[in-house]
């Protein structure tokens, strides 16, 4: 008994290739749509590698350009074998192809769907590498004079106004590091050395933070030095004062950036998977329509389509046995050459 | 004489129509791209109508606007026209409106012209908004509780962080205004009395930018106050320090964004108008043989009526 049996005359015939061609360039462009996200997607780690220790993982980017070059491929192909099945003269070159690129595509099917759960699973080395590497960059904040590091105050500065977020958790971070470089302070003067002496590393630490945090939206001009001194500034209370600097921290800005954008391309493959699996089911109704012709000579004779040809069950202890078989090909054949001996 | 006769049959004939139906399609192609960079350059100058004092004109996107729906239904008329002129039987109830019609687009490319020197000569225009507005911008900058001004300091600051500038010429357009609210000044202080005093005006100047002149490519970390007094700093001289703070103005940013963006709209129409004169002759073209046809076949069909006639008066 075949799996989901459906009669055809030649008018469904013709409307079913046509459906699957149509829905095979679809998916074309589905492919292209794929690749040009992972190439998005690469561009955008690229971007801010330096934030992430320049070691953030490129598979998952690699692998949806991959996957998109050979859907654009496969779909191609099919298309051009769905457009040639309305000629029997033409889809006749077709045919022995067809039963492999159709196991081709059921591989393919089961790959889109390990690539749209990596999309939502590499979200956690993610998180680790950007918190590492912005505790890192802001280390190297003040490095403006080391080669490899000269640019990692410009690229924190433009990430904080871009993202709007100050710090790796939030605006306290920059009390704990030295940020300002030492090229910079006067170490004969009486303040800056007591700062200095003050902790166990020799840091000139201080409570302020680089102008990158301040929140353009704050109805007064930017508080940068002392925070947490009241008295410094007039009618200041750093306990309650909330549009100063922006409050959220870095790492949870640049996660749930990223974190949206691979949500994002998760859910789209997902969907381009079950445009896939459709197309490859289509093209299955298509090539057994095609071979059970009642009357081969007359392309107008009536003909049945189905996905699989006995039960899922049947089908897969066909698959086990044949499997088994070609295992064990060559002990049967010595099994029978003593038998052949005994009986003479 | 008449101006640039050209012989034609059946074949070219075809060939006429069809290339004249695809000119008409890039015609309503393009007429679509006029009506969007209207529509974003109308949101553009929105955006930063309050550094234009709300007074900046809006008659170039406007007029854009009005000429890209134009175009686009011009030339949709024109392509349905060109479709059909193929087909005699339909092309007979369009023949009656194509002279109005070619009249139409002849003063439409005038619109266009029109259009051109405008997107040209407006610039000035928003220049002197731009130099006024800027001005104005500074000086309200800390009336952040006043009703109408209260955005005017984060606007001003997200442009001087977008456009990378500071100031309306150079950041010291900053020393000559106050550009910090009285909300914020300890006026018992002496220091503040002194500066107060300084001046006629009784404003609080100082010498110091707010944080969003700030370059982040600068070495060292930003250097917003007392910028003139080398002392205050260490290893700091104001003479050479170049990127310490934007030294460009944001007028002369702003200008130079929008003057582009009007230039290369100019440049489009030009190239608007010299598609729209040869789909405008090519259009002619069609029309002068269609109506020598009409006329060949007339005196063809009432010389034959000629020959029915003497044929019948024969017989009787």
């Amino acid at each position: 008994m075949a799996l989901m049996l459906v009669k055809f005359d030649l008018k469904k015939r013709v409307k079913l290739a046509q459906t699957v061609w149509f829905m095979y360039w679809f998916a074309v462009m589905a492919g292209v749509l794929v690749f040009s996200m992972g190439l998005f997607f690469k561009i955008e780690l690229r971007k801010r590698s330096e934030l992430m220790d320049n070691n953030e993982s490129h598979i998952l980017p690699n692998l949806l350009i991959f996957m998109g070059l050979i859907a654009c491929g496969i779909n191609a192909f099919g298309g051009k074998v769905c457009y040639d099945s309305l000629d029997p003269t033409k889809f006749v070159k077709w045919k022995p192809m067809l039963k492999t690129f159709l196991v081709f595509c059921v591989v393919f099917n089961a790959l889109l769907i390990v690539t749209a759960l990596m999309c939502f699973v590499m979200k956690i080395p993610l998180q680790f590498t950007l918190s590492e590497g912005l505790k890192n960059g802001m280390r190297y904040y003040k490095d403006t004079d080391t080669p490899g590091r000269c640019y990692m105050k410009r690229t924190l500065d433009l990430m904080q106004m871009e993202f709007r977020c100050c710090g790796n958790d939030h605006y306290r971070d920059w009390f704990e590091i030295q940020w300002v470089s030492n090229r910079y302070l006067d170490f004969s003067a009486k303040e800056v050395k007591d700062r200095l002496g003050s902790n166990v590393d020799g840091q000139y630490l201080m409570d302020g933070v680089p102008f990158s945090c301040c929140n353009p939206s704050s109805p007064r001009p930017c508080i940068q030095m002392q925070m947490t001194n009241n008295s410094a500034h007039y009618s200041y209370d750093h306990y309650t004062e909330e549009l100063n600097v922006w409050k959220r921290g870095c790492r949870e800005a640049l996660l749930s950036y990223y974190g949206g954008m691979m949500n994002t391309i998760g859910a789209l493959v997902f969907l381009i998977t079950l445009l896939e699996v459709a197309v490859t089911v289509g093209l299955q109704y298509v090539d057994t329509s095609l071979s059970t012709l009642a009357n081969p000579e007359d392309p107008e004779s009536e003909s049945e389509g189905w996905i699989l040809e006995k039960t899922v069950k049947e089908t897969f202890t066909d698959i086990m046995a044949k499997m088994k078989a070609t295992g064990k090909g060559g002990k049967v054949e010595e099994g029978g050459e003593e038998g052949v001996a005994t009986v003479s | 004489m008449p101006f640039m006769p050209v012989k034609f049959n059946l074949q070219k004939r075809v060939k006429l129509a069809q290339g004249l139906w695809m000119l008409y399609w890039l015609s309503v192609i393009v007429g679509i791209v006029i009506f969007s960079l209207g529509i974003f350059f109308k949101i553009e100058l929105r955006k930063r109508s309050e550094l234009m004092d709300n007074n900046e004109s809006h008659l170039v996107p406007n007029l854009l606007i009005l000429v890209g729906a134009l175009a686009c239904a011009i030339n949709a008329f024109g392509g349905k026209v060109c479709h059909d002129s193929l087909d005699p039987m339909k092309f007979t109830k369009w023949k009656p409106m194509l002279k109005p019609y070619l009249l139409t687009c002849c003063s439409f490319n005038v619109l266009l012209l029109l259009t051109a020197l405008l997107c040209f000569l407006m610039q000035f225009a928003v220049y002197l908004t731009l130099a006024e507005g800027l001005k104005n911008g500074i000086k309200f900058y800390k009336d952040t509780d006043t009703p109408g001004r209260c955005f005017m300091k984060r606007t001003l600051d997200m442009t001087q962080i977008e456009f990378r500038c500071c100031g309306n010429n150079n950041y010291r357009d900053w020393f000559e205004v106050q550009w910090i609210s009285n909300r914020y000044l300890d006026m018992s202080n002496d220091e503040v009395k002194d500066r107060v005093f300084s001046n006629v005006e009784g404003k609080f100047l100082m010498d110091s930018v707010p944080f969003s002149c700030c370059n982040p490519g600068s070495p060292r970390p930003c250097i917003q106050h007392h910028l003139t007094n080398n002392s205050a700093h260490y290893d700091y001289d104001h003479r050479t320090e170049e990127l310490n703070i934007w030294t460009h103005g944001c007028r002369e940013a702003l200008f130079s964004y929008y003057s582009s963006m009007m230039n290369s709209m100019g440049a489009l129409i030009i190239i608007t108008i010299l598609l729209e004169l040869e789909v405008l002759s090519l259009e002619r073209t069609q029309e002068k043989f269609f109506s020598f046809k009409s006329r060949s076949s007339q005196q063809h069909s009432s010389s034959k009526l000629t020959s029915e006639l003497k044929h019948t008066t024969l017989i009787a």
